[in-house]
C-alpha cells in the first residue's frame, strides 16, 4: 500500500511540474510512514517541502498556491491533525470555486492516514470522513486495497477540484497487486464491486473490506452468499451500484470505522431507502465503531472497532437466519 | 403464577374497551396466545389474545361492561392458586385507574399501578401495548418487509394467509417465495384442479333442466353490468382465445372407440364432457344474468350448436357432468339426427347453461361465437390440425386446436373466463382427468 501511494505520487510529480507535495516531515525524513520515501531526493527541496508543525498555515498555503495554479498535494501526518486546518479545508478550499463565481478551481490534494492506528487512544484514532463527505464542494476518496490505492491517489491528484484523500493507518503494510500499466488510473465517484454474490450486500469502506470479505468468506461456508461492495469515493458517492445491488439481495450491512451517528453509513442507509425500499427484505443494518471516544486500552480498543464476527451477525440478522 | 389480564389498548386511539364477548369461562384451561375474549374498541372488534397461561379464575369485568385501558378485567392462575390479594388489588385499581390511562403513551413503569410489586414479570408482558406486534389481535397490523409486500402483489399472493418467520412475524421474502411455490403446481396461476367429482347418473334416468340457485347481485355486479351494456348492446361479449394440444384427447378418443366400436365418441363429445368437467370447477360461469340477480346452475346443461339445412339449432345435453362419455355421445347423435329433421321438441333445445358451437369440420382455424342468452358463455371450437411446436426446446409435431370463448362481462369477468379456459384446456390436454375420482 506505502509503495503503491508512493509510486501514485512519483509519477504525478514527474508527470505534471505544477505538481508539489508539502507537510510535516515529508521531505528530509521521508514521511512519518515513509509514504514519500525518495522524493525529495528525486524531486528536489522545491516540489517537495517540510513545513513546521502549522497545519492551519500550510493547509493554507496550498488553497493559495492553487488558486494560483499549482496542484497542491498537502499531506497531514494523520488527520486527526487536519482538525487544525478544518477552516482552510472548508471555509476555503471547498467554497472558492463556488464563491469566485468559478473564477478559481482548487485542484488540491489534502492526504494521509485517517482512522484507528494501534494504541493511539481517542484524539489520534478517528474516522472523519462524514465530516468532510457533509460539504460540498470536497471530494472524499478512501482506498481499500494498494491498486486502488494508487489509480484513485493519481485521478485525485489530476482532479480539478480539492479531494480529501483519506488512507488508512493499519493498511500501510498491506500487501496486493498493482496493475503494471503506464499510466493506470481509476476514475473518483466509481464504487468497486469487491465480490458477487446474491444473499445480502456488504457495504464497506477502508480498513473495513477485508474484514468484510473474510466476513464473506465465513458466511459462504453457511450457505449465505454476500456481495461486497467498496464505494471507494465516499463523495461523490456512486449510489448506483449499491442500488442494483440491493435489487438484487434485498439485504443491506454497512460496515464502517467510524460512529454511528450522523455517519457515512446513515447517509448510505437513508439513500437506499429513498431509491430501493420496495426492494428491501430487512431494515438496512449499520456496523459502526463504538460510539464512545477510541478507548486506550488494548482489549477495549479492540471491542470499538468493528471486526468479522459482528459483521457476520449482523449479516445473519438481516438474512433471517 | 397468577397475573392479571387488563384491558389491552388494540387500536391506537382506544381509551377503553368493552368486554363483547368471552370466549372462555370462568374454570377453563388457557394456553398462551389463546384468543381470550372479544373486546369492542372505539373502531371495530378484535380478539385478545391471552398472555399467560392456565385457568381463568376469575372474570372481573362482564360482557358488555367497559373497562379503561390498563384495568384488570380477568384473572388467569393455577386451578389451586389463592388469588385473593390479586382481586384486592384488581377491585382497589378499576375506579382510580380512569384519569391516568388514556391514547397517549404512557411509561412502563406508570402504566402498571394496578399490579402489584409481586408479578414484576407479568407486568410488563400484559401492558397494554403488546398486541400490536402483528401476530395479536385479529385485524392488528402484520409487518411485512417491503420486497415481501412487492412480491406478493405481483403474484397474487393474499398476505393474510401467509404466516411470517421474521421478527415479530414480519412477513419476509422467503415467506412469499414458499407461499408462491405452494400456491403453483405447474403452470403461472393455473387454478387448482379439485378431484373429479362425478356423481353417477341413474340408469335410464331422465333430466330437466339443471336446479338453480338466484344471487342478489352485488352493486359492483350490477355497475359493470350498467357500464357495459351501454358500451357493447345487451350483452356485452368479450372473447379469450386459448391454443390446446390435442394429441392425448385424439387418442383417448381413439382408444375407446377400439374398445366400444359401437360407442362412435367424437371429439366434440370429449369437449362437452371435458367442458362439463371445467364447469362444475368454476360455478361462476355456470351462470346466467337475471335482471337483479345472478343465476348460479347446478348441472351443466350443455347446448350444442348443430347446423341444419333450415339454420342452426342447439339440442341440450342436459346434466353432462353426470353423464359418460358413451353416453353424451349417443344423445347428441340422437338429438342432432332430430335436430335435422326438425323433431326437437322446444324444452330439448332451450334452457342450456352454456353452449359449445364447433366449425372444426369446416377446417375453420379460429372464430367467436354469439352467445346464447341468458347463457353467460359459449365456446368456439376451431379446427384440430397438426403444427410444428416447441417442446423442451425441440421442434415437433402436435394436435393443436383453438378454443375461444365469448363471455358476457356482465356475469364472468376476463380473469373468471381465463381461469375457466385454463381448467378446460387442462383436462383437455389430460383427459385421464375424467376418469379419475
Amino acid at each position: 500500500m506505502r509503495d503503491a501511494l508512493n509510486d501514485a505520487l512519483r509519477e504525478e510529480l514527474a508527470r505534471d511540474p505544477d505538481v508539489f507535495l508539502m507537510g510535516e516531515e515529508v521531505a528530509e525524513y521521508q514521511g512519518a510512514y515513509k509514504v514519500t520515501r525518495g522524493l525529495l531526493e528525486e524531486f528536489g527541496a522545491k516540489r517537495v517541502i517540510d513545513t513546521p508543525i502549522t497545519e492551519l498555515g500550510f493547509a493554507g498555503l496550498g488553497v493559495g498556491a492553487a488558486m494560483a495554479g499549482l496542484r497542491p498535494i498537502i499531506e497531514f501526518m494523520t488527520f486527526n491533525f487536519s482538525i487544525l486546518a478544518t477552516d482552510q479545508i472548508i471555509n476555503s478550499a471547498a467554497k472558492m470555486l463556488y464563491m469566485s463565481g468559478g473564477q478559481f478551481k482548487i485542484p488540491i490534494v489534502f492526504r494521509g492516514p485517517g482512522g484507528s492506528a494501534y494504541q493511539v487512544s481517542s484524539q489520534h484514532s478517528q474516522a472523519l470522513e462524514s465530516w468532510y463527505a457533509y460539504f460540498p464542494g470536497l471530494k472524499v476518496v478512501m482506498p481499500s486495497t494498494p491498486a486502488d490505492a494508487k489509480g484513485l491517489l493519481k485521478s485525485a491528484i489530476r482532479d480539478d477540484d480539492p479531494v480529501i484523500f483519506i488512507e488508512q493507518e493499519r493498511m500501510y503494510g498491506m500487501k496486493g497487486e498493482v496493475p503494471e500499466e503506464d499510466d493506470f488510473t481509476i476514475p473518483l465517484g466509481v464504487a468497486d464491486v469487491k465480490r458477487e454474490g446474491t444473499d445480502a450486500t456488504i457495504i464497506a469502506r477502508s480498513l473495513l473490506v477485508p474484514a468484510a470479505l473474510k466476513a464473506a468468506e465465513e458466511l459462504q461456508k453457511e450457505g449465505i452468499n454476500c456481495e461486497v461492495i467498496d464505494p471507494r469515493t465516499i463523495r461523490p458517492l456512486d449510489i448506483e451500484t449499491i442500488i442494483e445491488s440491493v435489487k438484487k439481495t434485498n439485504r443491506v450491512v454497512i460496515a464502517e470505522e467510524s460512529h454511528p451517528f450522523c455517519g457515512v453509513g446513515g447517509e448510505i442507509s437513508a439513500e437506499i431507502h429513498e431509491q430501493a425500499f420496495d426492494y428491501l427484505d430487512a431494515p438496512v443494518k449499520r456496523v459502526s465503531a463504538a460510539d464512545v471516544p477510541m478507548p486506550y486500552a488494548k482489549n477495549l480498543e479492540k471491542l470499538a472497532i468493528p471486526d468479522v464476527p459482528q459483521i457476520v451477525a449482523a449479516v445473519k440478522e438481516v438474512a433471517y437466519v | 403464577m397468577a397475573t392479571q389480564v387488563v384491558m389491552p389498548k388494540l387500536s391506537p386511539t382506544m381509551e377503553e374497551g368493552q368486554v363483547a364477548r368471552w370466549l372462555k369461562k370462568e374454570g377453563d384451561k388457557v394456553s398462551m396466545g389463546e384468543p381470550l375474549a372479544e373486546i369492542d374498541t372505539d373502531k371495530a372488534t378484535m380478539e385478545m389474545q391471552a398472555l399467560s397461561a392456565g385457568v381463568l379464575r376469575k372474570v372481573l369485568v362482564k360482557e358488555g361492561e367497559s373497562a379503561p385501558l390498563g384495568q384488570p378485567i380477568a384473572i388467569i392462575g393455577e386451578p389451586d392458586e389463592d388469588i385473593s390479594e390479586l382481586l384486592k388489588s384488581a377491585t382497589a385499581a378499576a375506579p382510580a385507574k380512569e384519569a391516568t390511562e388514556g391514547a397517549t403513551t404512557v411509561p412502563e413503569s406508570d402504566a402498571t399501578p394496578a399490579i402489584e410489586q409481586k408479578q414484576p414479570a407479568e407486568v410488563s408482558q400484559s401492558t397494554p401495548e403488546v398486541p400490536t406486534d402483528g401476530r395479536g389481535a385479529s385485524g392488528g397490523r402484520t409487518p411485512v418487509s417491503p420486497i415481501a409486500a412487492r412480491m406478493a402483489a405481483e403474484a397474487g399472493v393474499d398476505l393474510g394467509r401467509v404466516q411470517g418467520s421474521g421478527p415479530g412475524g414480519r412477513i419476509i421474502k422467503r415467506d412469499i417465495e414458499a407461499a408462491m411455490k405452494e400456491a403453483k403446481p405447474s403452470s403461472a396461476a393455473a387454478p387448482k384442479l379439485r378431484p373429479m367429482a362425478m356423481p353417477k347418473a341413474q340408469p335410464g334416468a331422465v333430466y330437466g333442466p339443471s336446479a338453480y340457485r338466484d344471487e342478489p347481485m352485488s352493486e359492483m355486479r350490477r355497475t359493470i353490468a350498467r357500464r357495459l351494456v351501454t358500451s357493447l348492446g345487451p350483452v356485452p361479449h368479450f372473447f379469450l382465445t386459448t391454443e390446446i394440444e390435442m394429441d392425448r384427447a385424439a387418442d383417448m378418443r381413439q382408444q375407446i372407440n377400439t374398445l366400444y366400436p359401437d360407442a362412435k365418441v367424437s371429439l366434440n363429445d370429449v369437449i362437452i364432457k371435458v367442458v362439463a368437467a371445467a364447469l362444475l370447477q368454476h360455478p361462476q360461469v355456470n351462470a346466467s344474468f337475471q335482471d337483479k340477480t345472478v343465476r348460479y346452475y347446478e348441472h351443466a346443461d350443455i347446448g350444442v350448436a348443430v347446423a341444419t339445412e333450415n339454420g342452426l339449432i342447439t339440442p341440450v345435453v342436459r346434466a353432462a357432468d353426470m353423464k359418460s362419455l358413451i353416453e353424451i355421445a349417443a344423445e347428441v347423435r340422437e338429438l342432432a339426427g332430430r335436430a335435422r329433421e326438425r323433431k326437437l321438441k322446444p324444452e330439448e333445445y332451450m334452457g342450456a347453461t352454456f353452449s359449445i358451437s364447433n366449425l372444426g369440420m369446416f377446417g375453420i382455424d379460429e372464430f367467436t361465437a354469439v352467445i346464447n342468452p341468458p347463457e353467460a358463455a359459449i365456446l368456439a371450437i376451431g379446427a384440430m390440425t397438426p403444427k410444428p411446436v416447441v417442446r423442451e426446446g425441440e421442434v415437433t409435431i402436435r394436435q393443436i386446436m383453438r378454443a375461444t370463448m365469448s363471455c358476457d362481462h356482465r356475469v364472468v369477468d376476463g380473469a373468471v373466463g381465463a381461469q375457466f379456459l385454463q381448467t378446460f384446456k387442462q383436462i383437455l390436454e389430460n383427459p385421464l382427468y375424467l376418469f379419475l375420482g
